[in-house]
């Protein structure tokens, strides 16, 4: 992936910066030093790197707006950054770019348990929402893999997803207000603790941004009591198309599970090497899981035992108790680690129609053979989103290319078949240049026009998201202004 | 005039200069006398449905019943929940997909399964200049780009003309009940409601009618799902409201629907002579606005989050609501229909009205300045 040239006219107000960034934060909010600005120069996309002009940790939603009427005026790219968990780069700074890091910005601000609110920091971690609330039998539903280090910040800006969304929905159904900060430093306030915010919808088109249009620094978030119970069931298939099939039954018959997740046979192999949870040797596996309380999960899970004997599934176990739920949950929980303990490899996110499922699993194999590397594939088979896992040798010259060329014929497979490049892990600069693959120029027009109303002078987070090219004449103004 | 295809739809607005009314079926208010109207009826038809995928594609002109007629064979269903206000506006008209979406209509259900812009999964549309845009697509998780479908969904037509909207649906629960308690005032019927919406029981309809349909106090809390959930939830939630007042359990089917659709399209405030309100607070705050706004009659959604109230011809509520929410004037005339936006939210959306709309086409003045 190319990024664009740092701008030296930029680089060389480097101290200028330093000094006005220092006059409003404390002296250990400004990371200038480039030895510790390397601690910035990547997200979770670990294969690209570039330490950032200068790294900023500001402690207050006033801060930030100091930080970006300061880089407004300067002209200097700024690159929020919640917990810098992202897989798609969207954390990844340019060498001219100030990073504006929330992780100092965690607190509680209100529960209200009668109005099912949070209010809350947004360099608050995911998990630790829950964290906050749970005790009291309530919890933030959105729930990424990664949800015990990101933070909130990220998750909105990407509009983060996870096993949960088929019930309850991804961030955008779960954000009901937010203080944001635009790029001028202008502070706003959107939507609050009523649902359906007044005017416009920009609270949902701000939600998976990816931090294009302003830095949100404190959000409402819906919270929901805890279900009674839950327990989850392990089913494994002898094809593909049996699994899809058995999805598509459970959900035609009205079952509702709160999770479907689909692993086909060399995720099965490398998770059971890693975390012999005795998962079966088969082609393909769902576990799903459903809630309520014991008769309501017992009544589910009758349900589904009968849709599934109609698929012939070669085992079916149910769990009887938490250690055995734990047991099925541990080798997908794990999938990401075993597959980093065989091999360097790049995880996709692509969505496709869920009836497409046995198709592309097909053509993925073959491209698999045909790239000369190996392929596993994890999915939310509810929602249809895939996470391919490409394996590669970082070490050998040319395999990252050759497995970033692999990744880009999967997810144009996937818009091929009515899908998308990306369900949960954004744009970036990972599915960056794809986005012609989706999009036609009038609707990346769209979408761009939405940024220059937000931020005129395209300085926020501006290399990510729309090709370069699509976007060089808008970034080019800022330039040329210097 | 009436468009019959996208290609048609967006040659016209792009050689039009002057303004133009968008209308789906003409059940979503009274168009200004004498304005140009643009009937989106011709861009109709259902152009796929998965059952198995939970999606389902159609033209923006489509009637709504249509589509629902469609889900309900596979037991399936728009699981928002859009009202219909026909009767309480005055107005006949076929409810369309596009009007449903470009005015973001979501029923009692909303507290719980979300609003219409929570099921739009893709629109595409013809901007101010004709130029055809899609976004989203037909797929449940979708995060590839801005998401300009929300955006669509509550724009009230001002950004451009849906053509096509993509939905997610839901299946058709097996059975439903209602846990309802007489007499309460509304502070008690939102603790109540409150109580049953903090339950771990799923409770997808919470409501408050001053005068239920035999003139009485009601607190309605509905619960769907399988038969024996229904039974196993409304039990529970009968034990857990006891201590607010005598609880009845209604788990008739017909029963249970007939009193949701009597709250969801305001049938207590039909024939109420007045201006109408609908008012988007926090839910404790509801009681509170409810006092203060002198109404002829009102109720309370969204357990005491949305309040719906008829009063004097004229009456500015917006002063009395508080800052944490909003109040749209549904039926009624001499004030803005929308509520005033912060000096900074207001510049974002008239920016992006600009953008979308450079010549200020569609729907002009109907939201923001």
């Amino acid at each position: 992936m190319e990024m664009p040239a740092p701008n030296p006219a930029i680089m060389a107000k480097k101290a200028e910066l330093v000094r006005r960034l220092s006059e409003v934060l404390p002296s250990d909010a400004v990371i200038h030093d480039e030895a510790e600005t390397r601690a910035y120069e990547c997200d979770a996309l670990t294969a690209y790197r570039c330490p950032p002009l200068a790294a900023v940790l500001p402690a207050s939603t006033a801060e930030v707006s100091d930080v970006l009427r300061i880089c407004h005026e300067m002209g200097v790219p700024v690159v929020p950054r919640g917990s810098g968990t992202s897989l798609a780069g969207g954390a990844l700074p340019t060498a001219d770019s100030v990073i504006l890091g929330v992780a100092r910005m965690n607190a509680v601000l209100e529960t209200d348990y009668d109005n099912r609110f949070i209010r809350v920091q947004t360099g608050r971690t995911n998990l630790s929402v829950t964290g906050a609330v749970e005790a009291d039998g309530f919890f933030y539903a959105p729930d990424p893999s990664s949800q015990l280090a990101c933070a909130i910040a990220g998750n909105i800006a990407m509009n983060s997803g996870g096993a949960h969304c088929l019930k309850y929905g991804v961030t955008t159904n779960n954000l009901m207000g937010v203080t944001m900060v635009l790029m001028d430093g202008t502070v706003t306030e959107i939507g609050g603790a009523h649902l359906d915010a007044a005017g416009l919808d920009l609270l949902g088109v701000i939600c998976g941004s990816e931090g294009q249009l302003g830095v949100v620094t404190e959000a409402t978030l819906r919270i929901l009591a805890k279900p009674e119970g839950a327990l989850p069931v392990l089913m494994g298939f002898d094809t593909n198309e049996g699994a899809g099939a058995c999805v598509s039954d459970i959900i035609k018959a009205g079952v509702l599970p709160v999770a479907i997740e689909f692993m086909d046979r060399p995720c099965i192999e490398a998770c059971e090497a890693f975390a012999k949870a005795g998962y079966p040797m088969c082609e393909a596996l769902l576990i799903i899981e459903v809630e309520g309380s014991p008769e309501e999960i017992q009544h589910q899970l009758g349900l589904i035992k009968e849709i599934a004997a109609a698929h012939n599934p070669v085992d079916y176990r149910e769990a009887a108790d938490a250690d055995e739920a734990y047991r099925i949950w541990l080798g997908r929980k794990s999938a990401f680690g075993a597959m980093g303990q065989i091999n360097d490899y790049m995880c996709l996110d692509g969505t496709i129609p869920v009836s497409a499922l046995p198709h592309v699993l097909r053509r993925i194999g073959e491209l698999s053979k045909h790239y000369g590397l190996g392929v596993a594939n994890v999915f939310h088979a509810g929602d249809g989103n895939m996470h391919p896992l490409i394996l590669y040798n970082a070490n050998q010259p040319g395999q990252l290319e050759l497995c970033e060329a692999f990744g880009a014929d999967i997810l144009r497979l996937c818009v091929e078949v009515g899908g998308c490049l990306t369900g949960e892990h954004g744009v970036g600069i990972e599915k960056r240049d794809l986005m012609v693959d989706q999009f036609a120029p009038a609707d990346l027009e769209a979408q761009m026009a939405v940024k220059d109303v937000f931020d005129p002078a395209w300085l926020l987070n501006p290399a990510k998201v729309f090709p370069l090219a699509s976007s060089e004449g808008r970034r080019a103004v800022k330039i040329a202004a210097e | 005039m009436r468009p019959e295809t996208e290609a048609e739809l967006a040659e016209v607005i792009a050689g039009r200069e002057t303004p133009l009314w968008i209308r789906g079926g003409g059940c979503g208010g009274v168009l200004p006398e004498g304005a140009e109207i643009l009937e989106t009826s011709g861009l109709a038809g259902i152009r796929l449905y998965e059952p198995g995928a939970l999606t389902l594609v159609a033209g923006a002109g489509t009637p709504l019943s249509e589509i629902e007629g469609v889900l309900a064979v596979e037991g399936q269903r728009l699981a928002f929940e859009p009202s219909d206000l026909r009767a309480v506006l005055g107005l006949s008209g076929e409810p369309t997909l596009g009007g449903v979406a470009a005015m973001n209509v979501s029923g009692p259900r909303r507290i719980q399964a979300g609003a219409c812009r929570d099921f739009m999964l893709g629109v595409r549309y013809v901007d101010g200049l004709g130029t055809i845009v899609k976004n989203g697509g037909r797929v449940m998780k979708n995060v590839t780009g801005y998401d300009l479908v929300k955006l669509m969904a509550g724009a009230h037509g001002t950004l451009g003309v849906m053509t096509e909207v993509s939905m997610k649906v839901l299946p058709m629960p097996e059975a439903q009940g209602c846990v309802m308690i007489d007499g309460l005032s509304p502070e008690v019927a939102v603790q109540a409601m409150s109580a049953a919406l903090g339950s771990p029981f799923d409770v997808t309809g919470a409501a408050h009618l001053p005068e239920g349909v035999d003139g009485a106090q009601v607190t309605m809390v509905r619960v769907e799902g399988f038969g024996a959930q229904v039974e196993y939830r409304t039990g529970k939630l009968r034990e857990m409201l006891a201590r607010f007042g005598d609880v009845r359990v209604e788990v008739d089917a017909d029963k249970v629907a007939a009193g949701w659709a009597y709250v969801r399209d305001l049938t207590g405030l039909c024939g109420v002579d007045g201006d109408l309100w609908r008012i988007s607070v926090k839910p404790s705050d509801g009681p509170t606005v409810l006092a203060a706004l002198g109404a002829r009659k009102a109720q309370m959604d969204w357990g005491g989050g949305l309040v719906w109230a008829v009063v004097a011809e004229g009456t500015d509520v917006r002063g009395r609501i508080g800052t944490d929410g909003h109040a749209t004037l549904v039926r009624g005339g001499g004030q803005p229909r929308f509520h005033p936006e912060s000096p900074v939210n207001a510049r974002l959306a008239s920016g992006l009205r600009a953008k979308f709309d450079p010549k200020g086409i569609f729907n002009p003045g109907l939201m923001g300045a």
